[in-house]
């Protein structure tokens, strides 16, 4: 023991070379650290966003590079009723889609939060939804929405005889944006749940004592304490969930495709039918960097529900 | 991150004091209904689509279509037809395969930069290093839904169309804002001190890195590994816009393009394939699952 101590001692401190060096110089490594990830976000990321505004102030289309056109495709599109149409889907997919999403999503937390038996296997249960490839579980949401031989319509009128005839669930407009905005709640719902969840269980348990020590009711208590607590958490996670529901893509895309008579065209799938199978690049790009506005709004939304969470739990600035 | 874990431990030994709802009061008919009865309605309802994806997959056709003679919810005689129409009469193995590579290679791709930036962003502290933490995670806030149509003329002017290689440098957009998010998170768990120590035993700034924060951040860099590769296996929209050739195809994009044709869904193949592309997320995900919530809700609360 001694012996191999006295060596170590005893060895001349070398002296490193000058790569190694090069690399314990703190500036340097920062950017050497930063590189890899930084050059990809570049290129892959704020390269495309600007090309893509570019593009949609241009009339560029497949295999063709294209002349500046100033505003000439938001022009266009402020008069293509399809437009119109896609907005006002996007907007109302995203609003009671959030709202079907949070509000039973809260509910399932709260009732994850009590003391259940198998809990864990229950919460990873629950996770399914989120975890399945979208596109596959929206291909499932389609054979169950079959004109002919959906389940439900077949419990429905079969089983508990309460209608006459299948429901025709993708076949005209109005029960097409339902059904679909049906499934985005079926997929939220645990995202949302387990985040929240995990607001609940930070919120400490002498509070509730408290309340119920001051004669509070239940209402009273998830009104004042709950919902207050959960708040910051719920601006993060309510972000997330209006700018992904709002640039959804997959589910429309496998269920509807835009159909039925282009009444389910979110912006995102009108973007990708102009621009990719119909080779107008410009104006999918216009259509897609329509969205832009929106997603701002959102983000605004994401920081000053920050903010409020830093005042609230009394954190500095890290 | 540690306090969720910790919380609902002591609340289990003595539930009246942390469940107000389970006071002496409440009686056990009203926790059914207003709890398992609830509860129970959610995980059908959650689960119901797989289990009709199973159903679906293992019935013969004449049985698919007759709920009139057969029960539509249980399977009469299963059947292993439709997945191997899948794995012999399509190119299904080669989508597994693809859509394998390019998630795998992906996530290691976004799990190298990510964790470096996250080291360099929460541990190197240099001057505006919260700037370029803010901007990462601003990063993840640019949908792929805008940036696909001028990647897809990039892709086209890199000579990368229809090529693996245009998805697994492209995937890294979403992951690597995600997984440095999270790993941020994860390194400020870890001791400073430990750090110091090495500092002070003469290590340098990557021996630290490579032997002291890693081997302690393997929890954190499991789940960024877990939630990287099941949302590359997930991703659709830039498999569907620069992949045009069949055998280059994801699994999601050519279940949906190539086996869904002509006027008759072949919908036992289409839930066979649903399925068998589930199950290696799902199987992966089962593995890891304690580490996925944990780091769900670790990054949300950060």
């Amino acid at each position: 023991m001694s012996a191999t101590t006295a060596l170590a001692w005893n060895r001349p401190n070398q002296q490193p070379n000058w790569l190694v060096r090069l690399f314990d110089w703190k500036p340097f490594l920062a950017f050497a650290c930063l590189l890899p990830a930084a050059g990809l976000l570049l290129v892959f990321l704020t390269y495309p966003l600007g090309l893509g505004i570019w593009l949609a102030f241009t009339d560029t289309t497949i295999g063709r590079s294209g002349y500046w056109v100033g505003l000439e495709n938001f022009q266009y599109l402020l008069e293509d009723p399809l437009w119109w149409n896609a907005v006002f889907y996007s907007v109302f997919y995203t609003g009671i889609a959030t709202i079907g999403k949070f509000a039973l999503g809260l509910w399932l937390a709260l009732l994850l939060n009590n003391h259940l038996p198998f809990k864990s296997l229950l919460r990873a249960i629950i996770l399914l939804p989120w975890i399945v490839p979208t596109v596959l579980s929206a291909i499932a949401f389609w054979w169950i929405y079959d004109p002919q031989f959906s389940i439900i319509s077949f419990l429905l009128v079969e089983k508990l005889g309460l209608l006459n005839n299948n429901i025709d669930f993708l076949g005209s407009a109005w029960p097409a944006r339902f059904s679909l905005i049906a499934a985005n709640i079926w997929r939220g719902i645990p995202f949302v749940a387990i985040s929240l969840l995990a607001g609940l269980q930070t919120i400490s348990p002498s509070l509730y004592e408290a309340a119920l020590l001051d004669g509070s009711t239940a209402w009273q208590r998830f009104r004042f304490i709950t919902f207050p607590m959960l708040l910051p958490i719920l601006a993060i996670v309510m972000t997330f969930s209006i700018i992904f529901t709002f640039t959804d893509f997959q589910l429309v895309y496998a269920i509807t495709r835009g159909g039925p008579v282009n009444s389910t065209h979110l912006l995102a799938t009108l973007a990708f039918q102009r621009g990719i199978p119909g080779g107008q690049l410009g104006e999918g790009a216009a259509i897609a960097v329509s969205m832009i506005p929106f997603l701002v709004f959102a983000t605004l939304f994401s920081y000053f529900g920050l903010a409020r969470r830093k005042w609230q739990q009394g954190e500095g600035n890290d | 991150m540690t306090d969720a874990a910790a919380l609902p431990q002591p609340a289990q030994g003595n539930a009246a004091t942390a469940q107000p709802e389970t006071m002496a009061w409440d009686s056990k008919a009203r926790r059914m209904v207003t709890l398992y009865l609830p509860l129970a309605c959610f995980v059908i309802i959650l689960l119901f689509p797989f289990y009709w994806m199973t159903v679906t997959a293992f019935k013969p056709n004449a049985e698919l279509f007759d709920y009139k003679t057969y029960n539509p919810f249980w399977i009469g005689s299963p059947t292993l037809d439709h997945i191997k129409h899948l794995l012999f009469n399509t190119a299904y193995p080669h989508w597994l395969v693809t859509t394998m590579t390019v998630a795998i290679c992906a996530t290691f791709l976004s799990l190298f930069s990510s964790t470096l930036a996250a080291y360099a962003i929460q541990r190197l502290r240099f001057k505006g290093s919260q700037y370029v933490g803010l901007a990462i995670y601003l990063a993840y806030l640019v949908p792929p839904s805008i940036l696909f149509i001028p990647l897809a003329t990039m892709v086209y002017r890199l000579g990368l169309f229809d090529s693996p290689l245009a998805l697994i440098l492209t995937y890294p957009t979403f992951l690597v804002p995600f997984c440095t998010w999270l790993l941020i998170g994860y390194f400020k768990s870890i001791p400073y001190e430990l750090e110091e120590c090495a500092l002070i035993d003469g290590a340098t700034r990557l021996q630290i890195l490579r032997q002291i924060t890693l081997p302690l951040a393997v929890p954190g860099l499991i789940s960024a590994g877990i939630f990287s590769f099941t949302l590359s296996w997930n991703e659709f929209i830039y498999a569907l816009a620069f992949i045009q050739s069949s055998e280059n195809k994801t699994v999601p994009v050519a279940i949906l393009t190539e086996l869904v044709s002509g006027d008759v869904y072949q919908w036992g193949a289409l839930m066979a394939g649903s399925l068998l592309g589930s199950l290696p997320v799902a199987i992966f995900y089962s593995f890891f699952v304690d580490y996925y919530v944990s780091s769900l809700t670790g990054a949300v609360k950060e």
